[in-house]
């Protein structure tokens, strides 16, 4: 194994320092200062036997943070480990590439890629070399041919393309459900309708029980919508009758009580939608939507000011039309 | 999540080639640290290209633009044109200094417009200067500047496949807003269409999806005309265009074409007049 023991640590002028590096120019990595956020200190919890997460940070993508802002983790099975999700970028599934070996010998099987998003899909990279297969929605390959390169060179603004990785695309996808085995634990996993994003893939362990909803459920990060409002809020009944009790959220806790969660999120999409449905009716127009509607919900979640408008946009679209 | 299509970023330099600027061919590599100065310079330039040798002189009472300050989603920023509706209005252009077509829109009045308020999204590519130009009746030219924040709306990708967000196009839907008698009536025009910038990517294809966007758009009350539009590739998707005019009790019509030689025809009867 040549597991790459860079952490996504990150320094002035936005380019990370390679273990190599770093040792020729007389450094150790322990001793540097660690920016405000290090990764070291991460570390992932074990959520149930054999399951690991890490808790993203409630931010968003910055030079510093790698976009490390997802919940990502991995299951260790009897025949392979399947991670979960991979990370927000090459630096951050290489951090977690790290930490998947330096807990088992056994070989990286699968990586679940759960919708087009950057800060869940761009650490895939760091796995291209375990020859795994790379789950996704039926939806994603298109979502990735349509927007991977967008977000890449944005990414690489931020990070610089050593740190940022490639588009990896999905080598085995969900069209409405599919079952892989790890030999003492079955994955079942469901391709949703458009939601959160078009892209979203849902997966029970039927391990632990844990549902593993992806960006179909924030806690305590407000929610970003890119997908269907009205898709999901059905979807949200679909995941309900699924039937599970406990969840890995994609952003939030490493791990939650389903149904209060679910009563959060479905608050704040219920206020969106009927906000922006009474301000359309009223002929209130998007630019003044975008400062009145779901304001009660404010104190509810984190990062509401950066992404409360810009959900309203993306709802009044949806719903003008209707 | 983190930055999704259109959101504010970083200003991102983009290498694209881009052959779509029906109006005005220039593109430049603009930057978010540009000085005033640059910028002042760049729409001389631009000015110059549209107008020509004609004076623009400065203007806040007849034409004031409305854009938020940095854009939610850049790929539909808001804009509201404020202006006298007393008839000395003949046209107003919008010009998006930093597009890579920088000329957005010209609207040309009608007899039966009422240009006191027009509202249209855009997309903004770059932080930018945004000028609307007025032609007065007299022929003369007047200008009003804003500044906005926002990038990568000209590129971003629309969140379906192409052959998704052309669904319905041309479908067409007016709205009406209350009104008292002889007063202009306030309409809301949403058009289905994608208008594909040309700089929205396929990676499997590597190619870019054509440009196919409005390019010309009429709207009257009767015979009498409210406006003209003339597009490009920054008037954002599904196009929504907030406008006045003067009813005559008949019915709107509207004529909209394509780059592609699309072409739709939509017919609305707006409300009776109440006392």
């Amino acid at each position: 194994m040549t597991a790459p023991a860079v952490h996504p640590r990150a320094f002035p002028g936005g380019r990370a320092l390679s273990r190599r590096s770093a040792l020729f120019g007389g450094l150790c990595l322990c001793c540097l200062p660690t920016l405000g956020r290090a990764a070291e200190s991460f570390t992932m919890a074990e959520v149930g036997p054999g399951i690991f997460v890490r808790k993203g940070l409630i931010a968003d993508a910055t030079p510093e943070n790698a976009d490390a802002i997802a919940n990502i983790g991995f299951i260790v099975g009897q025949n392979g480990v399947l991670v979960t999700e991979s990370g927000g970028s090459l630096a951050d599934g290489q951090w977690l590439r790290a930490e998947i070996v330096e807990r088992t010998q056994k070989p990286i099987t699968h990586v679940v890629l759960t919708h087009v998003h950057p800060d869940h899909v761009f650490g895939a990279g760091a796995f291209v070399q375990d020859k795994p297969v790379f789950i996704g929605h039926a939806k994603l390959t298109e979502a990735l041919s349509a927007r991977g390169e967008f977000y890449r060179k944005r990414l690489i603004d931020l990070l610089g393309e050593d740190r940022t990785g490639p588009v990896v695309y999905p080598t085995m996808t969900v069209a409405d459900t599919a079952e892989i085995d790890l030999g003492d634990r079955r994955l079942t996993f469901t391709a949703h309708g458009p939601a959160h994003t078009t892209s979203d893939l849902s997966m029970i362990d039927s391990g632990s029980g844990l549902l593993f909803p992806a960006d179909l459920l924030f806690v305590n990060r407000i929610p970003s919508l890119d997908g269907s409002l009205k898709g999901w809020l059905t979807e949200v009944e679909r995941l309900k009758a699924m039937g599970p009790t406990r969840a890995v959220p994609g952003h939030g806790p490493v791990v939650v009580d389903l149904a209060p969660a679910l009563a959060d999120l479905t608050g704040y999409l219920t206020t969106l939608r009927d906000g922006t449905r009474a301000a359309i009716a009223k002929d209130v127009s998007i630019e003044k939507a975008v400062d009145t509607v779901a304001r009660d919900q404010r104190d509810k979640w984190a990062l509401f000011d950066t992404y409360n408008g810009r959900n309203v946009t993306v709802a009044y679209q949806e719903l003008e039309w209707e | 999540m983190t930055f999704r299509i259109g959101q504010t970023l970083s200003s991102l330099a983009l290498g694209l080639a881009v052959a779509t600027t029906a109006l005005t061919p220039v593109a430049w590599a603009a930057g978010a640290s540009d000085t005033d100065q640059e910028r002042a310079a760049r729409w001389q330039e631009i000015a110059k290209s549209i107008f020509g040798d004609r004076q623009i002189a400065q203007t806040d009472s007849l034409v004031k633009i409305d854009a938020p300050a940095r854009a939610l989603d850049a790929a539909l920023v808001p804009i509201t044109l404020t202006m006298p509706n007393d008839g000395q209005i003949k046209a107003v252009s919008l010009i998006i200094d930093d597009n890579p077509a920088p000329y957005a829109a010209k609207f040309e009045f009608g007899p039966a417009a009422d240009p006191a308020e027009l509202k249209l999204r855009v997309r903004v590519n770059n932080y930018t200067d945004m000028h609307a130009v007025v032609e007065t009746q007299d022929g003369k030219l007047y200008e009003a500047k804003q500044f906005v924040k926002a990038s990568g709306g000209c590129s971003a990708p629309m969140g379906m496949s192409d052959e998704e967000a052309m669904k319905g196009m041309g479908d067409m839907r007016m709205k009406f807003a209350e009104t008292g008698a002889g007063k202009p009536v306030e309409a809301t025009l949403m058009v289905r269409h994608p208008n594909f910038s040309g700089m929205q990517m396929n990676q499997v294809s590597r190619e870019y999806t054509p440009a196919r966007y409005i390019d010309k758009l009429t709207v009257s009350a009767g015979d009498q005309k409210v406006f003209t539009l003339t597009g490009d590739i920054s008037i954002a998707s599904n196009p929504v265009i907030n406008f006045a005019f003067k009813p005559d009790g008949k019915p709107i019509q509207v004529a909209a074409s394509d780059n592609q030689g699309g072409h739709w025809q939509h017919s609305f009867n707006p409300p009776a007049p109440t006392n």
